[in-house]
């Protein structure tokens, strides 16, 4: 296949089919609709079903509803209706329910905007809904990247039975960039889904998809149980990239579209002879705590870039384990951070001005 | 010797936590009869609550989902949607089903979905401790309205059978009691027709059972169910509020 020019959400809802997606259940909302409207009418054509949910609250439990049928089911949303959708996603945690979640982040609080944001870290990360758990996040800085994870999210969900949740923003899903969808580059050894309400078929004993456990020492049980699960997790998927990092007298951390304006802000300082690294992490949960071992010893400072108050600054304060100083420069309600803007934190940084 | 009556192998041998006197296990002993009767227990996916039924995972002899407070409808339509030739059936409350709830089963209706509902209406919430439900009847004590319920402040009781019984995608609804043995068969029947009319493709199914909550009533078993004749019947009145076939 030959790569192709294709708009962020539509990769969004042609990389879940290529992930073997067949169900998608949602509910209006911007910067995302184009990935519904692209699935309602593609899923038919491949055999799988479209439903316009009621509201985020009923869309995520029709995908509880699937996903315990063994099926390989997504929602997509932006931010107050991820909101909605926190319930939902507890319990499809607790219950041990493979699926995918979209987040195409805008402004907030409250009804917020509509423009670009980052302000759902904290959200995603740090569980939005109810309970001990986690999701896998990803954050995608480009559409080939955004293709990949997509397709791979489905498998990965799978193989681990914790939900993923795909982390972008409106920039993400209304740019064009070409785009090759190639089959799922890791292939998972993947057990039968016996744990599915299909039905006993007269054959096997019933199967019960639940995450209630009245007795405490049950429920402590299945807790250890997932958490044992998260650190195989964090062991495995952590995925990051690293920009010049050993050498840089500035480390740069940012995600998704930010990172690609901090990535210019860099090149500009380079060809002032300032040495400036970047770590993006592409895995929000599990962080990229590795990603900064490399980091030199006498490094001047760590900048945070985000498109929010300051929430992954938390996880890069946690990665530096006050090795370095960690700094935050960002932008919010929907504004984008200006190249120049982060170029004069990244020199304020250098001459010890911050 | 010939076995006259045994328990129907809808059920698991798990014994129930229901308060004596509570009608749960009537309904849940009528459903299973009848995805006994109807030979569907295999192929059959039932939906729990939260509420008294939150446990029915471990009572039906059938593969089980247990749901969010209220969204077993929507659970209901994602295992419908991937299984469209497997029966699946929710279990619900009036707490679960009449407020947090009335959303999912409003548009579950609308939508035609072929799922059915077992609709268990004992005008309280049962499991949290008997506070006031939409289907709490005027004047009747909950430990959110002490002095009874009073119109200004809450309302009149919602009628759920009346209002499905408006949506074209809802195919069958009845309202029935198990307070008498007469009762009882004339429910058994009407869940059947449900089920029925499921199996047979035609959209959306709802029985709504009249039920005793004898613990939070504050009555004997034999009292709460002379009150449901005296007070709920009236309100409620049993029948079928639509049949695709009669239409
Ligand atoms: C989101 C949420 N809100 C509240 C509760 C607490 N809760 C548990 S059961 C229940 C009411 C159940 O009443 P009903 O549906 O009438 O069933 P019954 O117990 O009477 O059979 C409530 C409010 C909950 N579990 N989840
Ligand atoms: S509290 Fe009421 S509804 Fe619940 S089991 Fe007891 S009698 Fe039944």
């Amino acid at each position: 296949m030959t790569k192709k020019l294709m708009k962020g959400n539509e990769v969004i809802g042609e990389a879940a089919i290529n992930g073997g997606c067949r169900y998608f259940f949602g509910y209006p909302i911007t910067p995302q609709n184009e990935v519904p409207e692209y699935l309602s009418k593609r899923l038919p054509e491949v055999g799988g079903m479209f439903v316009q949910a009621e509201s985020e609250i009923a869309a995520i439990n029709m995908v509880y509803g699937a996903a315990g049928s063994g099926a390989r089911a997504m929602t997509s949303s932006s931010s107050p209706g991820i909101a909605l959708k926190q319930e939902g996603i507890s319990y499809i945690a607790g219950a041990m329910l493979p699926c995918v979640i979209v987040n195409m982040v805008r402004g907030g609080p409250g009804l917020g905007g509509i423009q670009p944001s980052q302000c759902d870290y904290f959200q995603a990360t740090r569980g939005g809904g109810n309970g001990d758990y986690r999701l896998i996040v990803y954050a995608p800085n480009n559409l080939q990247e955004t293709a990949d994870i997509m397709s791979e999210a489905f498998e990965t969900s799978d193989y681990y039975r914790v939900p993923v949740m795909i982390l972008g923003d409106g920039m993400i899903g209304q740019m064009m960039e070409p785009v090759e969808i190639t089959p799922p580059k890791k292939k998972r050894n993947l057990p039968a889904k016996d744990w599915a309400t299909t039905g006993t078929d007269g054959k096997r004993k019933p199967n019960i998809i639940n995450s209630l456990y009245l007795n405490p020492a049950q429920l402590e049980e299945h807790n250890l149980k997932l958490e044992k699960i998260y650190e195989d997790i964090k062991a495995n998927e952590v995925r990051y990239e690293a920009y010049n990092v050993e050498d840089a007298d500035v480390v740069c951390v940012a995600y998704g579209t930010t990172s690609r304006i901090v990535k210019s802000a860099i090149m500009e300082c380079e060809e002032e002879g300032l040495k400036v690294g970047l770590i993006r992490p592409i895995t929000l949960w599990p962080y990229p705590d590795e990603a900064f071992d490399k980091i030199k010893k006498d490094c001047k400072g760590l900048l945070c870039v985000e498109m929010s108050l300051g929430q992954m600054i938390d996880d890069v304060k946690i990665a530096a384990n006050g090795r370095w100083k960690s700094y935050f420069y960002g932008r919010t309600g929907g504004m984008i951070p200006e190249p120049e803007d982060i170029k004069n934190e990244i020199k304020k940084i250098i001459r010890g001005e911050k | 010797m010939s076995v006259v009556y045994q328990k129907s192998r809808g059920l698991t041998d798990v014994s129930t936590h229901y308060c004596p006197g509570c009608t749960h296990g009537i309904i849940h002993k009528l459903v299973a009869e009848c995805l006994v009767e109807l030979d569907i227990l295999e192929k059959s996916i039932g939906v729990a609550p939260v509420g008294c039924a939150v446990l029915a995972y471990d009572y039906f002899n059938c593969d089980m989902q247990e749901a969010a407070h209220g969204r077993a409808p929507a659970v209901g339509t994602g295992i419908k949607r991937v299984q469209p030739d497997k029966f699946v059936f929710t279990y619900q409350g009036d707490g679960d089903l009449a407020s947090i709830g009335s959303n999912e089963i409003v548009q579950v209706a609308h939508r035609g979905e072929k799922i059915s509902t077992i609709f268990v209406n004992n005008a309280i919430y049962g499991m949290t401790g008997g506070q006031m439900a939409p289907t709490t009847l005027i004047g009747q004590k909950t430990t959110t309205c002490q002095d009874g319920r009073k119109e200004e402040l809450a309302g009149k009781p919602i009628k759920i059978s009346e209002m499905l019984a408006t949506i074209d995608g809802a195919k069958y609804i009845a309202r029935v009691s198990v307070d008498s043995p007469a009762h009882i068969r004339q429910a058994k029947k009407a869940i059947m027709r449900a089920f029925q009319t499921q199996l047979e493709g035609k959209g959306f199914s709802l029985v709504e059972v009249i039920s005793s909550c004898p613990t939070n009533w504050g009555k004997s078993p034999v009292e709460a169910l002379n009150w449901l004749r005296d007070n709920m019947i009236p309100y409620y009145p049993l029948g079928v509020y639509k049949d695709w076939e009669a239409e």
